[in-house]
C-alpha cells in the first residue's frame, strides 16, 4: 500500500511563513525602515529602479526589503507591479544638458566648461573596511559626533555644463546625435521584439538589462572582442526635470525630477570618401547612480552598431539577437530557476529510452558474444 | 460628441468584452458554427449591435479600423468607435487591422486588406461582416475546427463569395479572417477554411 | 489596477484575472490569429507577471485572457492537481478572478497544464491551455529567431527531419521523448510543449480547443478542435509512444502514462498514474492496483494518488502527519510498443 500526503497547498503556506520569518530575522532588532533603505542603501535602490524600469524610490526600497536584499528578486517585484500601471501619456525626452549635476567627469579633457565634479563616488577611496560603520555607540556612525562634514552635493549656482559630445559636435568631430524624425519609438514593454531592431529598441533593452551581464559584455569589448577604442567622453549623474506635455491642456508641466546617470563614450572614428573622419559614440543612460551600468551599456551599445558603422562582426557583444535576448535578468532568472520545478514526466520519458537503449546494447553484446563463441 | 456615442458601451466592460471575445474565439475555432452573441448594445446605424460588440471587445488604439462606405457615410459610427475603443479610423483598407463591413454585397476584394507576410502571417486584417441571417446552408466548409464537413450559409453575401474564400484559402498561411455578425450571433471563417458551394 | 492610500503605502487592487483590459485585448487578438493559422507562433507583447518566467507566465496570460466568471478552472503540472506550481497558479486565479476551480477533468471548462494532456478524453466545449517554455520546435537546431522564422515562412523543415534521422543513425531510435515535434494541419511544424510523446496522439482530432502560451518567448499558438496533428516520423521508423509493462499500481489502469516512484534505496519502485484525477476517479469507481488503498481507509486529507510529497520544512520538522509510504517495489520497466497510438 502506498499513500502520499496531499501537501501542496499546506507546504506552500508553510514555506511562505518560513520565508517571512527569515526575512524578518531576529525580532529583538528593530525592523528596517523603508526610509533607511532608501537613504542608506541608495545604490541598491537605484539598481532596482533602473532594471525594474520604474522610478519610485519608496517602492524600490520596499522591494529590496521584501526580497531580503536579493536585488533581482526586487527588480522582479517592481516589474510585476509596473506592468499593471495604466499609462496616462509620455513625457518629453529628458534634456540631460539641463541636468542639475551632482557628479561629472570627463576622461577626454583635463578641464572643460563646468569643470570636473567628483561628487559622491567610490573612486579613489581606499577599499579598506571601515569598522567605525559597524559601531553603534559613541564614536560610531550612529553618534552625532561622527557625522561627516556636510558638503553641498550640487554646485550651487553652477556654471552651465555642456555635454562633451556637444562640444565635440560643434567642431563636427563626432557623429551627430540621431535626428528626431518625430516617429514614436518602439516600446518593448508593449510589443514583441522582432530582430533586427532599431537603435532605440536596443537602448531600451540595454537600459533595463542586467548590470552584471552588461558589465561582462562591455569588458569583453575592451579585451579585443569588438574593440572600438572607447574614451569616456563624459559621465554625469544628477537630477533632470521630467516635462509632460498634455495636448488637451495645451501647456507643459513639470512632473518633478529624476536622478539619472548618463555615459557618452567617444569611440574610434569612421569616415568614407564622402564624409570626413569623425568620432562615433556609444550611449548609456540609467535611472539613479549606476555608473558601472551606464558605462557598460555604452560599450555594448557601441559594439552593437557594427553594421551601421561598417565594422567587422564576430564578437559576442556585437550579436544583437544574442545580446538582447539574454540581457533581461527577470527572464533569465525565471527560466534558469524553472529547472527546479518538477520535470518527472519528461524525465520518465528519458529514463524509458535510456533503459531501452541499454537493454538493446546488452542484447547486441550478448549476440556478438554467442557468435564469437560459435566461431 | 453625440449623446448616442456616449450612451452605449458594454454595461460591464470586463464581462462584456470577455463574453464577446469567447464567442468570437469559438466562432473561429469552429468555422461556420454560429455562436450566440448577446451584446446589449445600441450603436448608431447602420452599425449593428453584434458587430459593435466585436469591435469594442477587440479594438483599441493599437488597431486601426476601416469602415465600408455605408458605415463611413454615418459620422456617428466613427465617433462611436473612436470613443469606445480609442482606435483610429483609416481610409486605406491596407492599413486596417479590423475592417467593418455593413454591406457585404458591396464589399471590396479581400486583396485590398493586409494579408500578412510569409514571416508574419498574423499581420493581417480581420473582417467583421454584418449579415442579416444565418441560413445554415448553401456553402460547405472543411478544414481545421470542423469535424468532417459543415454546411453554412448567411445572407446577404456576394454571389462569388465561395470563389473569394477559395482565393483567400490559396494564400494560406496568408490571408484575411472573417467574423460574420448579426441576428444575435457570430460565425467565423478563418483563412484556414475551405469553402465551396453546395 | 487601482491604488488607494492606506497608512503609508498605497493598497493595490487588481482587475479581474489580474491583467488590465488592454492587455487582455492584445492577447485575445493574438489568440484569434493563432486559431486562424493553426500551429503558427503569433508574437504577442507578453507582460511581466507576478510569477517567474518559465513558471507558466504564458499559460497564465492565455488563461487570464480567456477566462470568464462562469468558468471552472483546473490546473495541472506533471498531470497532477496538487503539484506546487499547479497549486500556486490555481491559487492565483482563485484570488484574482474568484472563479470556481476543480480537479475533475470532465467538470473543467478551462484546463491549464504543464507537461501533460489529461488521460480523460476532452470534450468540445473545453479549452486546454499549455504552458510552453520554448515554443520554437527548431530552436535547438537553429538558435536564431531570424533564421527559424525564415524556415517556417518557407515551410523548410528538412533540418528537423535530418535531426531525427541522425538520432536513428546514432542511437537506433529517435531520441526525442518529449516535446516531440508535430505537423499541424499539413503546414506548420509545432512544438507541443514538453509533454511526453505518449501524449502526442491526443492532440490529433481533439474536440477541445488547444491554446499554447509562451510568456518569456512571447508567443501564442493554437490547435483548433478537430485539426490534423501528425507527429513527425519516417516510413521505416514510424512514430511510436511509450507503453508501460505494468498497470498503475494504484488503480490498475493500462494504456496511461505512469510516473516512477522510488520507494527505497534497494531498487524498490512503483509505477502510478501521472494523471491524479484519472487515477482517483478510477479508484473511486473501485479499480484497485496491486498497491492500491481500499477506498474506505482513505481519509479526506489523504489522496491515494501520486504526489511529490512536498514539505515546507526539512525532514525532522514534519508539517504533514501523513506519510504512509511503505512496501518494497516491483520492477515495472516500460517497454516500447508497436505502432500504438500513431498520430497519423
Amino acid at each position: 500500500m502506498y499513500v502520499a500526503a496531499k501537501g501542496g497547498e499546506k507546504a506552500i503556506r508553510n514555506a511562505h511563513a518560513l520565508l517571512a520569518k527569515r526575512r524578518r530575522g531576529n525580532r529583538n532588532l528593530p525592523s528596517i525602515g523603508l526610509d533607511q533603505i532608501a537613504q542608506q542603501l541608495t545604490l541598491a535602490v537605484d539598481r532596482v529602479m533602473a532594471e525594474g524600469s520604474l522610478y519610485d524610490v519608496e517602492l524600490a526600497a520596499l522591494a529590496v526589503k521584501q526580497a531580503r536584499g536579493d536585488l533581482i528578486e526586487a527588480i522582479f517585484l517592481i516589474r510585476a507591479f509596473r506592468t499593471t500601471l495604466p499609462r496616462f501619456g509620455y513625457a518629453k525626452p529628458l534634456d540631460t544638458a539641463g541636468m542639475q549635476v551632482r557628479r561629472r567627469v570627463s576622461a577626454t579633457y583635463k578641464d572643460l566648461p563646468g569643470g570636473q565634479l567628483l561628487g559622491p563616488t567610490f573612486d579613489y577611496t581606499h577599499r579598506l573596511l571601515d569598522t567605525s560603520l559597524g559601531q553603534g555607540g559613541v564614536g560610531g556612525e550612529g553618534h552625532e559626533g561622527h557625522a561627516p562634514a556636510t558638503q553641498p552635493e550640487t554646485s550651487v549656482e553652477a556654471e552651465p555644463m555642456p555635454r562633451v559630445t556637444d562640444l565635440l559636435g560643434r567642431e563636427g568631430l563626432i557623429e551627430g546625435a540621431p535626428e528626431d524624425d518625430g516617429t514614436e519609438p518602439f516600446d518593448l514593454t508593449r510589443a514583441p521584439v522582432s530582430f533586427p531592431v532599431d537603435r532605440s529598441t536596443r537602448l531600451q533593452a540595454l537600459a533595463r538589462g542586467d548590470e552584471g551581464y552588461l558589465l561582462a559584455l562591455g569588458y569583453s569589448t575592451q579585451r579585443g572582442y569588438a574593440r572600438s577604442h572607447p574614451f569616456v567622453g563624459e559621465i554625469r549623474f544628477g537630477d533632470v526635470e521630467v516635462i509632460f506635455e498634455a495636448p488637451e491642456l495645451g501647456f507643459e508641466l513639470s512632473l518633478g525630477t529624476v536622478q539619472i546617470t548618463e555615459c557618452q563614450t567617444v569611440n574610434q572614428f569612421k569616415g568614407s570618401a564622402t564624409t570626413p573622419p569623425q568620432f562615433t559614440r556609444g550611449y548609456g543612460l540609467v535611472f539613479g547612480q549606476c555608473e558601472r551600468k551606464a558605462m557598460s551599456m555604452a560599450l555594448v551599445e557601441r559594439a552593437l552598431r557594427w553594421q551601421e558603422l561598417g565594422e567587422e562582426p564576430g564578437a559576442p557583444a556585437q550579436d544583437e539577437e544574442f545580446v538582447l535576448s539574454h540581457c533581461d535578468n527577470v527572464q533569465a532568472t525565471g527560466f534558469v530557476e524553472h529547472l527546479k520545478l518538477p520535470h518527472y514526466v519528461d524525465f520518465q520519458a528519458e529514463l524509458d529510452l535510456v533503459r531501452r537503449m541499454r537493454a538493446e546494447h546488452e542484447e547486441e553484446r550478448r549476440e556478438a558474444g554467442l557468435k564469437e563463441a560459435a566461431e | 460628441m453625440s449623446a448616442q456615442a456616449l450612451a452605449t458601451g458594454f454595461s460591464d466592460p470586463v464581462d462584456g468584452a470577455q463574453a464577446t471575445f469567447r464567442a468570437a474565439m469559438w466562432a473561429l475555432s469552429r468555422p461556420g458554427r454560429v455562436e450566440v452573441l448577446d451584446a446589449g448594445l445600441a450603436p448608431p446605424a447602420p452599425l449593428i449591435p453584434e458587430a459593435a460588440a466585436l469591435a469594442l471587445a477587440l479594438c483599441d488604439y493599437e488597431t486601426p479600423i476601416w469602415l465600408d462606405e455605408a458605415l463611413a457615410a454615418m459620422p456617428a459610427v466613427a465617433e462611436f468607435l473612436r470613443f469606445h475603443t480609442g482606435a483610429t479610423i483609416v481610409a486605406d483598407p491596407a492599413e486596417a487591422r479590423f475592417a467593418l463591413i455593413a454591406e457585404p454585397m458591396a464589399m471590396p476584394d479581400f486583396a485590398v486588406f493586409a494579408q500578412g507576410t510569409p514571416e508574419y502571417p498574423d499581420a493581417s486584417a480581420t473582417l467583421i461582416v454584418q449579415v442579416e441571417h444565418f441560413t445554415g446552408g448553401g456553402l460547405l466548409l472543411e478544414g481545421p475546427g470542423i469535424e468532417a464537413r459543415a454546411s453554412f450559409g448567411a445572407t446577404p453575401l456576394p454571389a462569388d463569395f465561395a470563389a473569394r474564400m477559395t482565393t483567400n484559402r490559396a494564400l494560406f498561411p496568408l490571408g484575411v479572417d472573417l467574423l460574420l455578425a448579426g441576428s444575435g450571433g457570430v460565425a467565423g471563417l478563418p483563412r484556414s477554411v475551405t469553402v465551396w458551394e453546395g | 489596477m487601482n491604488t488607494q492610500a492606506i497608512g503609508g503605502m498605497p493598497e493595490i487592487t487588481y482587475n479581474f484575472a489580474y491583467l488590465d483590459e488592454q492587455t487582455k485585448r492584445m492577447i485575445r487578438r493574438a489568440i484569434l490569429k493563432a486559431i486562424a493559422i493553426p500551429g503558427y507562433q503569433v508574437p504577442f507583447a507578453a507582460r511581466e507577471m507576478p510569477m517567474p518566467y518559465g513558471w507558466g507566465t504564458g499559460g497564465v496570460q492565455v488563461t487570464a485572457a480567456v477566462l470568464g466568471r462562469d468558468d471552472v478552472l483546473k490546473v495541472i503540472d506533471q498531470g497532477a492537481d496538487d503539484t506546487t506550481n499547479a497549486v500556486a497558479i490555481r491559487g492565483f486565479f482563485e484570488k484574482t478572478a474568484g472563479v470556481a476551480t476543480t480537479t475533475s477533468t470532465t467538470e473543467a471548462t478551462i484546463i491549464q497544464t504543464r507537461h501533460r494532456v489529461p488521460e480523460t478524453a476532452l470534450g468540445e466545449n473545453q479549452i486546454l491551455v499549455y504552458q510552453v517554455p520554448i515554443p520554437e520546435p527548431l530552436r535547438f537546431l537553429e538558435p536564431r529567431e531570424t533564421e527559424t522564422r525564415q524556415l517556417h515562412a518557407l515551410a523548410e523543415y528538412g533540418l528537423m527531419h535530418v535531426k531525427l534521422y541522425e538520432d536513428i543513425a546514432r542511437h537506433g531510435h529517435i531520441a526525442t521523448t518529449y516535446a516531440y515535434p508535430v505537423e499541424v494541419a499539413g503546414r506548420y511544424v509545432m512544438d507541443p510543449s514538453p509533454i511526453p510523446k505518449f501524449d502526442n496522439p491526443k492532440l490529433d482530432d481533439c474536440p477541445a480547443l488547444q491554446l499554447f502560451g509562451a510568456g518569456r518567448e512571447k508567443r501564442i499558438y493554437a490547435i483548433p478542435p478537430h485539426t490534423k496533428v501528425r507527429s513527425l516520423d519516417f516510413e521505416d521508423h514510424p512514430f511510436r509512444v511509450q507503453k508501460f509493462a505494468k498497470p498503475c499500481a494504484l488503480c490498475a489502469a493500462t494504456g496511461v502514462y505512469l510516473d516512477e516512484v522510488i520507494l527505497d534505496d534497494r531498487g524498490g519502485r512503483m509505477f502510478v498514474c501521472s494523471d491524479t484525477d484519472y487515477c482517483n476517479t478510477r479508484q473511486e469507481a473501485g479499480h484497485r492496483g496491486e498497491m492500491g488503498v481500499p477506498a474506505e481507509s482513505a481519509s479526506s486529507d489523504v489522496m491515494p494518488g501520486l504526489n511529490p510529497g512536498i514539505h515546507a520544512v526539512p525532514p525532522g520538522h514534519p508539517v504533514q502527519g501523513v506519510d504512509g509510504r511503505v512496501k518494497s517495489g516491483h520492477d515495472g520497466v516500460p517497454v516500447e510498443s508497436g505502432r500504438e497510438g500513431d498520430a497519423s
